[in-house]
């Protein structure tokens, strides 16, 4: 039986039954052709964003459409429809066809699959979770908190976004799969201005549930505080080092060191074709003993988490960092059948006008057993970072960066006076190999991560622990 | 060669429009009709349409066919101050309506802005030239495979330790737009890009290093030879082999012209409408004052036929036309949409959608001579990361490229950072070649910075 939401949002308005679906199949896929689906997706978001004070402006999106793609050994063909209905639906079909051998459809079933686990989140559409004033209310609860937490706060921006998303993967098997998605998330930018100097702080949180989260635990407040409290170490701070050095992560959000330094590395599709610096390097050391990562989409509620990635195929938690050994690397269904292993359900894709490809989830390193004070305590001369912006890595060399947005200098044990953002840069293969301790307090970041490859952004999330990493590149003005 | 071109041309013509202008048109209307049948004071509609072809090979073989056809409609309402805005992919005619229907809900809820509004009439596109934009490329899924085996081929000929690709491509892509507003303006055009591109992988005994190289142009006879992208993107991979780390130290930074331009991007980015009114720049209030030394100019060119950043009005219906960013070092103008224009008690620039065409005069030395003029020091040829503080100007990025010494490149570079703050490394160019990159929005030769920190070992 199929989700009747998904029947109701993207079959039922074109007409499309059983009998539809097998012709779609049929035409779509059959003999010589190795894989492949029809993703059909509804998706509507709405932005609500706050400025000097008032909501001045706000936007709805409605997109739908369906992606075509035939797989036959490494190629792939793909053409996609924004008009649901049969005759578009089967130009598309013979569209991405042309990549295989002409003639030879069959007859495939349609098979629904039901889940295999209880939902990590529920079908509701987020937008429906509060009015629209309460909103607006939700915002100005925010500017309010963040200029009254310090006169020093000049300009207050906040924005608030909701995402429903319904998708329904027909895939080359006949099996049929739908999920429906939420997505939410709080973000505010602060300036704060002493003298003729200003910096920014930034704050946010998010993931698969209703607007009402942020309504619970006084959590809007804190991330307005939590952003002048940034702005306001930044008008402290001085020029950052530059050189080699020990350096302290902090938990949560740091964990976007394992996002460009190991995950990215892991993805299948860069294995299979030989061009990641982790390569053919299974069962080889690449981190610390005591380490261990994993890319968990089935953690309930989280911005990266997913029922099924977008081939259908249920998520799991994927080893693949043990103890320091290298384990496995993250699979969509594609390159997991071309390299004789199975998806690990990390298929993800922007939308249906999209290819999907390996992508991470939730990757996270596991908690270790120090005290955090006691990390800090033990560095002599280093940098302590704890809030990061983005990061990037050329997957072949190895080498990544990260460009953190907090930090402070350590000196003799103790965290002494805090410096502007810098860029970390590493190798990724042997970063790890220097991490000396691991903190007893893992984090996952709150729910901010916007993913890119290939010029496609999807959700995700990172966490660990405190880390100390012994010799990072630290791109600071000041030689250390 | 297992797929044989026969199953490679599917029944379609790639670079036909499957909306006719007068249907675009019409839509446009039909919108704002309805916006003001509810109530709105003043409405905005863009309709978009798209079509393209998208094709990759590796290691001879093709991997990707992808086929885009896209369409869009979106629209601000205006109720007196208050705004809305709604925008839907589906071209069905209760998705107009639920669209319209959605601006302006919204409206009803936004506060009302002084601010807000339509732009003042008299700056608005009355006729506008050709600006020579529109040059569809007849080129099939066989012909792009043809090419990008070409290319791909190239690059593995040009050299041995080319031992991996991440495949050729070849794209092309045609678009029509029409802006319609409730002022009576309403303006549309054909554009067409395309470009191919090929990355490769070579190894050593230190490791393996990754390159690219690509062409991309309105027109399909401005693009580069398959051959010389492929040769480059291998000269641009091997020379990368064995990149060291440098020592902690301050040294003349020279800006290959693809990495040049991310510098000049800080400074489009700092002069624009919001990061002024919203105090976010590095440059605020800068119009007036020396950003650059004296012998640099900058100018915004949009109505250079056939550039890639071209277009005859802005995202607004206001004409654009070519102005001076930089006259002698000095800050001429910001580039203002018609709204950031009225917080700053300005007048819109036609930046609606941003800067096109920023031109940096290059000087008169090519990029040979400003490695002599450097002399000692690090050749950027890449960049990672963000590491850009829009609000201070703060930069710590990333970077990869080649040690100089004498003039002359004696070993590649990886691993390593760059710092300064922007405010500073402007003041600090001495030079800007001749050897102009026109592949973007930003056109700039090599820049050559004073001095800077590079963090290392």
């Amino acid at each position: 039986m199929i989700d009747s939401l998904a029947q109701q949002t993207l079959l039922d308005p074109a007409g499309l039954g059983d009998h539809e679906l097998t012709t779609l199949l049929g035409t779509t896929f059959g003999r010589g052709v190795d894989g492949g689906d029809c993703y059909f997706q509804f998706a509507c978001q709405e932005g609500w964003s706050l400025e000097d004070g008032i909501v001045k402006s706000a936007s709805f999106n409605i997109e739908r459409g369906v992606g075509i793609r035939v797989v036959r050994g490494e190629q792939t063909g793909f053409a996609y429809s924004d008009d649901i209905a049969m005759p578009a639906l089967l130009d598309a079909a013979r569209t991405a066809r042309s990549i295989a051998d002409a003639g030879q459809s069959g007859r495939i079933a349609v098979a629904s699959r039901a889940p295999s686990r209880p939902a990590l989140y529920a079908p509701e559409n987020p937008m429906d979770s509060l009015d629209e004033q309460s909103k607006i209310d939700l915002l100005k609860e925010v500017d309010a908190a963040a200029r009254a937490a310090d006169p020093r706060v000049t300009q207050v921006m906040c924005s608030l976004a909701g995402v429903h998303e319904v998708v329904l993967v027909l895939n080359a098997r006949g099996e049929l799969t739908t999920d429906v998605r939420p997505l939410v998330r709080l973000s505010v930018q602060v300036i704060a201005q002493q003298g003729d100097r200003r910096e920014s702080g930034t704050s946010g949180g998010g993931g698969r549930f209703g607007y009402r989260y942020f309504l619970e635990n006084d959590r809007a407040a804190g991330y307005a505080r939590e952003a002048v409290r940034q702005a306001l170490v930044n008008l402290e701070a001085r020029d950052a080092p530059a050189g080699t050095m020990k350096v302290v992560l902090g938990p949560g959000w740091p964990g976007v060191l394992l996002h460009e330094a190991i995950g990215h590395g892991l993805e299948g599709d860069f294995n299979r074709k030989g061009t990641s610096a982790f390569s053919g390097r299974i069962g080889e050391r690449v981190a610390a003993k005591g380490i261990t990562i994993v890319d968990d989409g089935t953690l309930e509620g989280r911005r990266g988490s997913l029922n099924v990635d977008d081939e259908g195929t249920a998520t799991q938690q994927t080893v693949l960092i043990e103890d320091g050994i290298l384990r496995g690397y993250m699979q969509d269904e594609m390159n997991a059948r071309l390299t004789g292993v199975q998806s690990t359900g990390n298929g993800r894709r922007e939308s249906y006008a999209h290819l999907p490809m390996p992508r991470m989830t939730n990757t996270y390193m596991l908690a270790g057993e120090a005290d955090p004070e006691e990390i800090l305590a033990s560095v002599e001369d280093g940098l302590y970072a704890v809030n990061f912006g983005g990061g990037q890595v050329d997957i072949t060399s190895g080498k990544f960066v990260f460009s953190a947005s907090e930090a402070y200098r350590v000196e003799k044990g103790k965290v002494t006076y805090p410096v502007k953002g810098a860029t970390l840069i590493g190798n990724g293969p042997d970063v790890l190999t220097r991490v000396s301790m691991v903190g007893n307090d893992m984090r996952l970041d709150p729910g901010v991560g916007t993913c890119g490859k290939e010029g496609q952004g999807v959700p995700v999330g990172v966490g660990q622990p405190t880390l100390r990493i012994d010799g990072m590149t630290v791109g600071g003005t000041q030689a250390a | 060669m297992s797929t044989s071109p026969e199953r490679m041309a599917p029944d379609l013509e790639i670079q036909a429009l499957s909306h006719s202008a007068d249907s675009l048109q019409d839509r446009v209307q039909r919108t704002l009709d309805a916006a003001r049948a509810k109530g709105a004071s003043d409405v905005q509609a863009v309709v978009s349409h798209s079509v393209g072809l998208e094709l990759s090979v590796r290691k001879g073989e093709i991997e990707t066919l992808e086929y885009e056809r896209d369409q869009s409609l979106s629209l601000i309402a205006y109720f007196g101050q208050s705004k809305g805005a709604a925008s839907t992919t589906d071209f069905g005619e209760q998705a107009l309506l639920d669209t319209v229907e959605a601006a302006c809900r919204i409206a009803r809820y936004t506060e009302p802005d002084p601010h807000a509004g339509m732009p003042d009439p008299a700056l608005k596109a009355g006729e506008w030239d050709d600006l020579d934009l529109d040059h569809p490329w007849d080129c099939d899924a066989e012909q792009a495979t043809e090419l990008a085996r070409a290319i791909e081929a190239a690059g593995f000929a040009a050299d041995s330790r080319i031992e991996n690709s991440e495949g050729a491509s070849v794209s092309t892509r045609r678009a029509i737009a029409f802006l319609g507003d409730s002022q009576g303006f309403m303006g549309g055009y054909r554009s067409t890009r395309h470009s191919m591109s090929c990355a490769l992988v070579a190894r050593d005994d230190a490791g393996m290093q990754r390159d690219y190289a690509y062409t991309v142009a309105r027109r399909a006879a401005d693009l580069d030879a398959c051959e010389a992208i492929g040769r480059q993107a291998a000269e641009r991979t091997v020379r990368r082999l064995g990149g060291r780390k440098l020592s902690t130290r301050s040294c003349p930074v020279l800006f290959a012209p693809e990495m040049a331009r991310t510098l000049i991007g800080s400074f489009t980015r700092a002069i624009s409408g919001p990061a002024q009114y919203r105090h976010s720049s590095f440059l605020l209030n800068a119009v007036g004052e020396s950003v650059f030394p004296d012998w640099m100019q900058i100018e915004e060119r949009p109505l250079t036929p056939r550039a890639l950043g071209s277009a005859p009005f802005d995202g607004e219906g206001v004409r654009t036309r070519n102005r001076p960013l930089v006259s002698d070092g000095v800050l001429q103008s910001y580039t203002l949409d018609s709204y950031a224009a009225r917080r700053l008690g300005l007048e819109s620039t036609g930046n609606a959608g941003g800067a096109r065409n920023v031109t940096v005069q290059p000087g008169q030395r090519d990029f040979a001579a400003l490695l002599t003029e450097m002399d000692t020091g690090f050749l950027v040829t890449e960049l990672i990361g963000q590491g850009v503080n829009a609000v201070t100007g703060d930069y710590s990025r990333g970077a990869a490229g080649f040690w100089v010494e004498n003039g002359e490149i004696q070993y590649p570079v990886e691993e390593i950072t760059i710092a300064g703050n922007l405010k500073d490394i402007y003041q600090r160019i001495v030079a800007v070649g001749t050897d102009v990159d026109r592949r973007g929005n930003i056109h700039t030769g090599s820049i050559l910075v004073e001095s800077m920190t590079v963090a290392g070992e």
